[in-house]
């Protein structure tokens, strides 16, 4: 595995940060990672080993995820490493599981969610006018209703399947990351240079492509970093009030949900899916911070 | 007119056509749950029967759009309707939307204002540190914690509080009620808990939009500029830099003051605090309609101010908004 | 030296009235020939076992919702039922925690020329919270609260025989039956039906004013309930004052408990509850209830219309298995009668319904099968583990040749949307204290509640036998058969009868816990006390 494959999402973005120039994007991206921080590294290595992991999860289990394997709460150490749960199922197949299930679906609904929230917020802000108003209060109608409760009424509606999770989460977030883009973008309109460009006749996608979002870019991708472990958290809070990810499927919110009561007790067990997306959490912001000091074009 | 007093007075303007459209979309969804108020109280032991009387006292029987029609008639005279729970009842039992609502709101935005009051100061001076002290073991620490305790669902920070300070250390109380007639310090003793709880989830979300803000615009010519100047790093990020960034920054907190008033019923439930959150999850469940509305209501009348001060905010630091060409 | 115990045995009955101090006891202890260390536990226990008054006591719940009210039509969970029909209200009967039937609010009762009429006589003297003496007229409008095209309560159809009620002089309540019922007893106890005052002709739920142990005092609906002791009472409270927490999320419930907080919490978390054992500030009391899970079949819906299939699946679930695995050992393996070993006639069906592949499919090969594919409709919503329990009988049934597809339904309106009107579900019964009782809401054909479509005419005909025998031995006879009926031919496969686990401070005190409901009976505030 090169490391220029499991960073696909660093990857665009940096590109898209200096189009002008027009060197071989992989040499360019491998001159900027031998130059990275020692924090930048350690997050890089951890979302691979993530990604590893959620790709060959069925290969890295010694078990599966559903099956019942043991008795409940089997210990750490000889058969099942690290124990079973109520069920008596392998906790550690279904922290591997939980890798693919959680953050493949925080991925995707974080993806969706900028793609949708950040395009709309875009266009709102350099079209102004109608569209900006029509865009404008349709966010704020569905973000000024309770997001947690309105999932939970949408889900119960729409019935609690991933895609339907996915969808729905994607959708109300892609409200905060509207609000977000519009506002920073609207910094940027005002400035002469895309005012320049709109006088010299450039489309719409054009501006927003070349003039506007590589200024707006910093902001958005600090909100990435955070966006992507809100959506692990609003899976568990979901699971808390009884429609998360639906069992037997294994995710890391879920488990935390399940096994919450034993910190109570100073038994560590929920410490694991929770380190796991709080390890998840850092690393991925510790690119993010990698990513910000470098397009801030500060030199120390 | 001054552009921010246009912006404010048609904000308001747009608020109350947010509130009504809010108001449809609620009663469409509140409709098309399965069951009814009916059904969802009476549960496992409904009987068509039963049901049928049920549905003639509260008035499910008649169609949602008359239902609607009259609850927005009411609205409009200052009257929030009452709960369905309050059918039957003699007259003096009615159990008014509104005095349902008051004081868990007043619960609410007491334990909100608490968390803010600590949240917002701390991750302000956290954030301009961090930026200050950019990629120093500072920062990252900062980072590390903060990001660490965001990634932990509320309910797992709880109850690792509870553990810590409420059963081991007994120095605070793990059940959050508060009683009429409680002193303001006893209060604020009861909801230490709760508090911070929220201060740990809010801190990291503003806190690393400030250093993001900041650092964002170390690089332009004119930070550039007082650098060379010989300025002190701490007064350029406090006099040239932070007043640009506050758009994003007050962006963020807006969201973030939104969301403890909105947004925290999951620590409402462990603390069992009688917050509003609870109330809406509670009418969401039993189908009771007219307490539906009136949570919803006042949760988007809160959006919407909070997130109207943020653009006041906007406006008013970016001198190209303020004074347009 | 006998005379020596004598004394001993006389101070230890002292100890608990506070008559006799620490000191003196150990002393007396120690001339009867034992160690001052086993004299000192003897005193604690003595002083425990004496009911004393005093102490505010607060109950965590697990049930409470903002939509609750005083009402005792609604009363849905034990947010209501334990303060509210508990705590602050009596019955005309009450069972006990043998499953006997005693009066309460009544001094006695007893049946007309046959069980069809039921005489009630009040007991003397007995006034609710505001002075007021409860005559037979207050007793008609609490009952009649319930009835009519109009009534939205639960206990509706349960008081649905009744034709007539009337007041017989004073202090008697004379109640005509559509046909005789000789547990209508036991009807008068259901928590629904609590005597309230009548004012205005309509029995008056809203002012909270009752006869009971504790007097209605704040209340915050799904918050809390604050109620203070009873001067008056005609029975006995121990507690000055009782708060009622509700606390849905289990985990705050037992830190509640273990932090002291409160001093009782209901429904325990079983998951760790050997984790909560070990505190040694906690009791963990758990009693066998009536409550029990069941998963439905409709005996009129193909394949299960074959009682053969009927009993193939009714062999090919391992509720041992489900009973550690689901229920974590707490809860007691069901023998697919409904009846509750607690209930007066129960009897424990042969052949015995366990795990055994091999019966399960003799059975279906009877059926005229090799193997069997159905659907089991499940919520969480049914009860708790229902999806875990039908994923676990999915398991076992594969050794028998059966595919159990477990189709997942959602939690939202689950009894309103499958419960009844799929041919196999999950379903929950909290259990009624008698044969008939149980037997008339949920497998007497045309029931409202008859969840398996159940209409057999022998067992119908011995249900209006039974009910209106009064012999107890001729009852005894009749019960059992249709016990024996439900096991063999019913369509109800009885998974698990679920026990009521509860933990305590070590700071209270009870006698034996009932199991009719949970919380001792509803009536943990009036029984316990703080030791």
């Amino acid at each position: 595995m090169t490391d220029s494959a499991h960073i696909p999402p660093q990857g665009s973005l940096v590109a898209a940060q200096a189009p002008s120039r027009r060197r071989g994007k992989a040499s360019r991206l491998w001159r900027d990672l031998r130059k990275a921080p020692a924090s930048a590294w350690f997050g890089l290595i951890v979302i691979a080993v993530y990604v590893f992991t959620s790709i060959f999860a069925p290969l890295l289990a010694p078990y599966s995820e559903t099956e019942l394997v043991g008795g409940a709460f089997d210990p750490w150490g000889g058969q099942f490493l690290l124990g079973t749960d109520q069920l008596g199922r392998d906790m550690l197949s279904r922290l591997i599981y939980g890798a693919r299930n959680t953050v493949g679906i925080a991925f995707l609904t974080t993806m969706l969610s900028f793609v949708l929230g950040g395009a709309l917020g875009l266009m709102a802000a350099i079209s102004g006018g109608w569209i900006d108003q029509m865009l404008s209060r349709t966010v704020d109608v569905l973000m000024s209703i309770p997001q947690l409760i309105f999932a939970l009424v949408l889900l119960s509606i729409l019935g609690p399947s991933v895609l339907n999770l996915i969808v729905i989460m994607a959708v109300l977030d892609a409200t905060r990351v509207f609000r977000l883009s519009r506002s920073v973008a609207q910094g940027v309109v005002v400035m002469d240079y895309v005012e320049a460009a709109r006088l010299r006749g450039e489309k719409l996608p054009w501006i927003m492509r070349r003039e506007i979002l590589p200024n707006i870019m910093p902001p958005l991708v600090a909100e990435f970093g955070l966006r992507f472990c809100f959506v692990f958290l609003t899976i568990s809070a979901l699971s808390f009030l009884g429609l998360g990810i639906q069992p037997p499927t294994a995710d890391w919110g879920s488990m935390v949900r399940d096994n919450a009561a034993l910190i109570t007790y100073g038994d560590i067990t929920p410490l694991l899916p929770a380190g796991a997306i709080a390890l998840l959490t850092v690393s991925v912001n510790f690119v993010v911070d990698w990513f910000l000091h470098k397009t801030s074009g500060l030199r120390e | 007119m001054n552009p921010v007093l246009r912006t404010v007075l048609q904000r308001l303007g747009l608020g109350i056509a947010t509130l009504f459209v809010v108001s449809i979309i609620i009663s469409l969804t509140i409709e098309m749950l399965p069951g009814d108020f009916a059904k969802a109280i009476l549960g496992q032991s409904a009987t068509p029967e039963t049901v049928a009387a049920f549905q003639r006292e509260v008035g499910l029987d008649r169609s949602p759009v008359v239902r609607y029609v009259e609850w927005v008639g009411g609205i409009v005279r200052g009257d929030f309707g009452e709960s369905y729970a309050s059918a039957g009842s003699l007259a003096g039992h009615r159990r008014l939307v509104s005095e349902m609502i008051a004081p868990r709101l007043l619960n609410t935005l007491f334990l909100a204002g608490a968390a803010a009051m600590i949240a917002v100061p701390l991750s302000l001076f956290l954030g301009i540190m961090a930026a200050l002290y950019r990629n120093s073991y500072f920062d990252r620490a900062v980072n590390v914690v903060s990001l660490t305790s965001i990634s932990s669902p509320e309910f797992f920070l709880a109850y690792i509080l509870i553990m810590f300070l409420a059963v081991k250390f007994p120095i605070f109380v793990s059940l959050a009620s508060i009683t009429p007639g409680m002193s303001l310090g006893d209060r604020l003793y009861a909801i230490m808990l709760p508090t911070l709880t929220l201060v740990l989830v809010i801190v990291a979300h503003m806190m690393r939009m400030t250093r993001a803000a900041i650092i964002n615009l170390l690089a332009s010519p004119y930070i550039e500029m007082s650098r060379l100047k010989g300025v002190k790093p701490l007064q350029i990020i406090l006099r040239h830099a932070l007043p640009n960034a506050w758009a994003p920054i007050a962006n963020v907190i807006a969201l973030n003051l939104a969301y403890l008033v909105v947004g925290v019923v999951v620590v409402e439930v462990v603390f069992t605090y009688p917050g509003i959150g609870q109330l809406m999850v509670d009418a969401v469940s039993k189908r009771d309609l007219p307490v539906v509305q009136g949570c919803a209501l006042v949760f988007a009348a809160t959006y919407i101010l909070l997130n109207l001060l943020a653009d006041v905010v906007t406006i008013v630091s970016n001198p190209r908004l303020l004074h347009p060409r | 030296m006998s005379e020596q115990l004598e004394k001993l045995k006389l101070a230890e009955k002292l100890v608990g009235r506070g008559k006799v101090s620490r000191r003196q006891f150990v002393q007396l202890a120690m001339a009867a020939g034992l160690t001052a260390a086993t004299g000192e536990l003897m005193f604690t226990k003595a002083a425990r076992a004496e009911p004393k008054k005093g102490g505010s006591a607060k109950f965590g719940l697990a049930h409470g919702a903002t939509t609750d009210s005083l009402d005792p039509a609604g009363y849905p969970d034990t947010g209501t039922q334990i303060p509210f029909a508990g705590a602050m209200s009596n019955n005309l009967t009450i069972v006990d925690a043998d499953g006997n039937i005693h009066p309460d609010l009544a001094e006695s009762f007893e049946p007309g020329k046959d069980a069809a009429t039921w005489i009630f006589k009040i007991r003397n003297g007995v006034t609710f919270h505001n002075g007021k003496s409860v005559t037979p007229e207050d007793v008609i409008g609490s009952f009649q609260h319930h009835m009519g095209p109009d009534s939205k309560s639960a206990a509706k159809s349960l008081l649905a025989d009744v034709t007539e009620i009337k007041a017989d002089g004073k202090d008697k309540v004379v109640f005509t039956l559509g046909g005789a019922n000789a547990d209508f007893p036991y009807v008068a106890s259901e928590y629904h039906i609590p005597i309230m005052p009548v004012v205005d002709g309509k029995a008056d739920w809203q002012s909270g004013v009752r006869t009971g142990a504790y007097v209605y005092g704040e209340y915050e609906p799904g918050v809390r309930a604050h109620l203070t002791r009873n001067p008056n009472y005609y029975g006995t409270a121990w507690f000055d004052d009782v708060e009622f927490l509700t606390i849905a999320d289990v985990t705050a419930r037992t830190a509640a408990l273990t932090a002291g907080q409160v001093h009782w919490i209901s429904r325990a978390d079983l998951k760790t509850l050997n984790l909560l054992k070990r505190d040694p500030n906690v009791n963990i009391d758990e009693v066998q209830g009536l409550g029990h899970y069941t998963f439905p079949m409709h005996v009129d819906a193909a394949p299960f219309d074959n009682a053969d299939v009927r009993t193939a699946l009714k062999y090919a679930v391992n509720r041992q298995d489900i009973v550690d695995k689901v229920f974590l050992g707490h809860a007691t393996p069901g023998n697919d009668n409904p009846i509750a070993p607690l209930v007066k006639f129960a009897i424990d069906p042969e052949p015995k319904h366990t795990y055994d592949p091999e019966k399960a499919k003799f059975h279906l090969k009877k059926a005229g099968m090799e193997n069997l594919k159905v659907d089991l409709s499940v919520a969480d919503a049914a009860f708790n583990g229902a999806v875990d329990a039908a994923v676990l009988y999915q398991q076992h049934a594969k050794a028998c040749g059966i595919d159990i597809n477990v189709v997942r339904e959602p939690n939202d309106g689950y009894w309103d949307n499958v419960w009844l009107k799929k041919a196999w579900c999950a379903s929950y019964w909290g259990g009624r204290p008698t044969c008939d009782w149980m037997f008339t809401t949920t497998y007497a054909k045309g029931a409202a509640w008859n969840e398996t479509n159940f209409a057999h005419p022998r067992f119908n005909e011995l249900l209006v036998q039974g009910r209106a025998e009064t012999d107890e031995k001729k009852r005894a006879a009749i019960y059992a058969e249709m016990q024996q009926l439900q096991h063999d031919e019913g369509g109800g496969l009885v998974l698990v009868f679920n026990n009521y686990v509860d933990a305590s401070s070590k700071k209270l005190a009870h006698g034996k816990i009932a199991g009719n409901w949970e919380g001792d009976g509803f009536k943990i505030a009036e029984r316990w006390w703080f030791a």
